[in-house]
């Protein structure tokens, strides 16, 4: 069987059917007042997985991530972590922990009286308190830091202060509300990888909240592709990517060039779809439907090729158009083509090469091409 | 049994407080209500009718029929207290309106200070408010004397001949709002000036406004949240103001808070001070309602 | 731009002159050897020193420094349970009542919150003295202190709350160790407040006070009504004394607060 994308280590739990959650939100819904920030979800995340939620703002992300921590109640439904039903029990008394995005240090305890502040909670003796501190500050590497104040420390650090404090306790669960938006792009993308070590470390689970699809990707075993409080995908970054499974999805993660047509034919496992003139995509069928009339065709530009040869079997999976703009990037260059039907498409190419002889220009006839397999047909 | 102790928590926080002003604030109010509405009496209490609560229904219902608005209807014949009403509330408007004037150009100033002594301005601007009105009152006797400091000095310039009359006139009693009431004035005009963006006058500048223009164009409506809080912060305290009037007003001097204090300790008539309470808290009611409105809008900023 | 022209610099001297010469002549006049307020008779203290021996006004003073410590004390607990009300409970019956009840006395005329006092004191039965007038200052000054605390409860980020409940800390727990001492500082002021709004009243004691409670301000106006006399300019210079030198120094020490953590947010911005 082919696998989409690379695969970062061999940890799927969710393909097995005898594998048990760890958290699940079962028809949660979450109204305030008449607003539904989580509308009926139903959610399965396993044991030491790294599952990121994603989403743009207001689509309930957080909403679900502080009904995990106990802040908020669900309206109906139920949330069981670890065999557990959450309902009524306050944040105070759950196993979780939760990194906010605003760091939450408090302005007028050191770095270590934060780092112990949960721990004096739960009365853990003094000398092991020192211990676990002392453990959590090198983990973060802040051993130098630990008698200043929050408002003595870089952006940076105090997000590790946040991080070991959630830490220190060894929650269940790590929840992390947009860990990284405070830092700086350089900063955010080494943080990215510490943290997905120490999650591998420590062998937890970790819930991490983001509206920024990269970090999403780079970190999570598998995304929850949210909006308007419900989820549109539950998958691994790859097939998110590769597979999205409706038009928001593929819309939402990175580019994409969707192609209507109508489906015309089907035989041999492949499926034809007009899309206009001179122009039809032939597509395996997978597991489709294959009698409704109207379809979608999602492919990622850097699947499309552009050139001024005509291709061979022109018309099925390629059509000529109008050059209408070209970007370059640096490690790659972004074309614009015009097709006659008035869309616009966009394509990429590896600029693999310092040097091009006779490149593509403004206002020139193209054609663009691509695999049958290299897209996917959307169900909506 | 820690939520059910959290609970109890949560309800004492609006309970204890809400209670207190519940049982010190409204709870007098509607004593002074029922008083005014009361004869006075030589007794203590004096005034009639008391409520017992021994005699139960049929006392109450006695007790009501007993209630009039003779009062009110009193302090509208006697024009005295028309005019002491009229008179409060004209020296307080003009009066706030001086305080507007002079507190302006100083609020402004203060905005336009280098940032560094801004705190500076502004504690200084505090301070007095910190300091005992009463005080800051008395202070103002030896100044407006016929032989105080400002007769001695006009003398000794030669402007004039013979002292002026100041103290106890008017005049004295509008220096003496303006100067007490100062602080509650350029506060909140110096917190809506600072807020202003500098390059808006640049923009109006540039846009080829004259600086008078920019400023009447474009600061000023800007900070008029600012010009309306402070107006009512001093109109609505100077109305009813005691202090100033006595001290530094004369005979000539009207003004309710005045009259309601001679009423209360000089006359003892409690029902008759009582409605010129209730009658100024109507006259003031609009002013509160808008300084409660612009209050919850900055809080829900 | 420079827009801090000499028209500005005009205004602030005029000012603030304007607000101060009056308080400066009452203090350089408490020096005054004279008997007569406005005539310079050279430097003495004796005024000072016949204040020493006014046993009224030594009680006055006493009077009113218990009803003002006590008052603000309680006031201060009161007001910050509003200011906590307010804040963190949008939703309960009456909160339009109770947000009126805390605006109206700030700009209530003082003669009409000493009456309605007095009347209800008088209605309930309760002997006026000391604890009467106490209970007056109470209620106008928790107002104050609530408006004070109210302010820094709405630039409070409510997530370290959340963050310390997450650690396993109750509300109670959390209240004590995360957002009392994050929020003192408003508490302490809104305490000074209360503290000289009650040295300062005047009106409201009035009302409110009965056989031996005379409060110093009492004393001071009794005795300014029969004229202007240098050992009330001793008094109240002692009096401007104390207030300022409280308010200065305490803005002294949030300054300096201020500057120290600007420095260290800028050291530790520097070192990344």
């Amino acid at each position: 069987m082919k696998s989409l994308g690379s695969i970062r280590r061999s940890f799927a739990p969710w393909t097995d059917p005898s594998a048990k959650p760890y958290i699940s939100f079962r028809n949660v819904t979450k109204k305030f007042g008449t607003f539904v920030a989580v509308d009926d979800l139903s959610l399965d995340i396993y044991h030491r997985e790294f599952f990121a939620l994603l989403g743009a703002s207001g689509c309930g992300k957080s909403t679900l991530l502080r009904m995990l921590a106990g802040f908020e109640q669900p309206t109906s439904g139920e949330i069981i972590l670890d065999g557990v039903n959450m309902a009524g029990t306050p944040p105070y008394r759950r196993p979780v922990n939760m990194m906010f995005q605003s760091y939450a240090l408090f302005p007028h305890m050191t770095v270590e009286k934060n780092i112990a502040f949960g721990l004096k909670q739960d009365g853990m003796p003094k000398n092991e308190i020192a211990e676990r501190v002392a453990q959590m500050l090198k983990l973060v590497k802040l051993e130098k830091f630990a008698t200043r104040k929050p408002h003595q420390l870089s952006g940076g650090q105090r997000q590790r202060v946040a991080l070991a404090r959630s830490l220190a306790k060894r929650p269940k669960v790590l929840l992390l509300d947009e860990p990284l938006g405070a830092l700086d792009k350089k900063l955010r993308e080494e943080t990215q990888f510490e943290l997905m070590d120490l999650q591998q470390d420590l062998g937890l689970t970790f819930v991490i909240v983001t509206h920024d699809q990269e970090e999403a990707m780079t970190m999570a075993d598998r995304i929850a592709v949210m909006s308007a409080g419900k989820v549109n995908q539950v998958a691994t970054p790859a097939e998110i990517y590769e597979a999205p499974n409706s038009r928001f999805v593929a819309d939402f993660i990175g580019d994409v060039n969707i192609f209507d047509g109508l489906v015309t034919s089907s035989a041999n496992g492949m499926l034809d779809i007009a899309v206009g003139e001179g122009f039809t995509i032939r597509t395996p069928i997978g597991n489709m439907d294959v009698r409704g009339a109207a379809r979608g065709f999602a492919i990622r530009p850097e699947k499309i090729r552009v050139s001024r040869e005509v291709p061979p079997d022109a018309g099925i999976n390629s059509v000529k158009g109008e050059m209408w703009d070209i970007a370059y990037l640096g490690d790659m260059t972004v074309y614009i083509v015009k097709l006659p039907n008035g869309q616009t498409v966009k394509a990429s190419s590896l600029n693999a090469q310092r040097s091009v002889e006779n490149p593509l220009g403004y206002d020139e006839d193209v054609w663009i091409s691509f695999d049958g397999d290299a897209g996917v047909l959307l169900k909506d | 049994m820690v939520r059910l102790v959290n609970g109890i928590f949560n309800r004492l926080v609006i309970v204890i407080p809400f209670g207190w002003l519940l049982i010190f604030f409204l709870v007098p109010f509607v004593i002074v209500l029922r008083i005014s509405m009361s004869q006075t009496a030589i007794a203590m209490p004096p005034y009639t009718p008391v409520f017992d609560i021994a005699t139960g229904w049929e006392g109450l219902k006695d007790f009501l029929s007993q209630l009039s608005l003779d009062n009110f209807l009193y302090l509208t014949q006697d024009s005295l207290y028309l005019k002491a009403y009229i008179s409060s509330v004209t020296i307080a408007f003009f009066s706030t309106l001086l305080t507007l004037l002079v507190g302006y150009p100083i609020a402004y100033a203060m905005a336009q200070a280098p940032r560094t002594i801004r705190p500076t301005l502004l504690m200084l601007v505090i301070l007095p408010f910190w300091t005992s009105f009463l005080i800051r009152v008395y202070a103002w006797i030896a100044i407006l004397k016929p032989e105080g400091f400002l007769n001695q000095i006009l003398l000794y310039l030669g402007i004039i001949h013979e002292p002026l009359i100041i103290l106890n006139t008017n005049t004295a009693v509008y220096i003496g709002i303006v100067y007490s009431y100062l602080p509650f004035m350029v506060l909140p005009l110096y917190s809506a000036l600072e807020k202003l963006d500098g390059t808006l006058i640049e923009a109006a500048e540039d846009l080829g406004c004259t600086r008078f223009q920019a400023f009447w164009k474009v600061t000023f409506p800007l900070s008029l949240p600012g010009v309306v809080a402070g107006f009512l912060l001093v109109f609505i305290p100077a109305t009813g103001e005691f202090v100033i009037p006595d001290l530094l007003g004369g005979s000539e001097t009207l003004m309710i808070g005045k009259t309601l204090w001679a009423e209360f300790f000089s006359n003892r008539d409690w029902p008759v001070s009582s409605a010129v309470a209730i009658v100024l808290l109507l006259v003031l009611v609009i002013p509160i309602a808008l300084f409660q409105n612009a209050q919850a809008k900055a809080q829900g900023e | 731009m420079n827009r801090w022209t000499s028209f500005n610099k005009f205004s602030i001297t005029l000012g603030f002159g304007f607000l101060y010469l009056p308080i400066l002549l009452l203090i350089v006049y408490s020096f005054n050897e004279s008997k007569l307020v406005t005539v310079w008779g050279g430097f003495s203290t004796r005024w000072y020193a016949s204040l020493l021996e006014n046993q009224a006004l030594k009680d006055a003073a006493w009077v009113t420094a218990r009803v003002a410590f006590t008052s603000a004390t309680i006031a201060t607990v009161l007001g910050t349970l509003a200011a906590l009300a307010l804040t963190r409970y949008t939703k309960f019956r009456g909160r339009f009542l109770f947000s009126g009840m805390i605006f109206a006395p700030l700009v209530m005329p003082d003669v009409i919150t000493g009456l309605s006092l007095l009347l209800f004191f008088v209605a309930v039965n309760l002997d006026r003295g000391i604890v009467t007038v106490i209970l007056a200052h109470i209620t106008f000054s928790m107002c104050y202190v609530a408006v004070v605390v109210q302010s820094r409860l709405l630039s409070f980020d409510r997530s370290i709350e959340e963050a310390a409940m997450d650690l396993g800390a109750t509300p109670t727990r959390t209240f004590l160790q995360v957002t009392l001492p994050v929020i003192a500082p408003a508490v302490v002021s809104g305490w000074m407040l209360a503290f000289t709004l009650s040295l300062d009243d005047l009106v409201i004691s009035s009302f409110a006070s009965g056989p031996g409670a005379t409060t110093l301000p009492m004393k001071i106006y009794s005795q300014v009504r029969l004229g202007v006399t240098p050992e009330i300019n001793a008094v109240s210079t002692i009096l401007v004394t104390i207030v300022t030198i409280g308010v200065i120094t305490a803005s002294i020490i949030t300054k300096r607060r201020e500057v120290q953590r600007q420095r260290d947010e800028q050291a530790a911005f520097a070192q990344g």
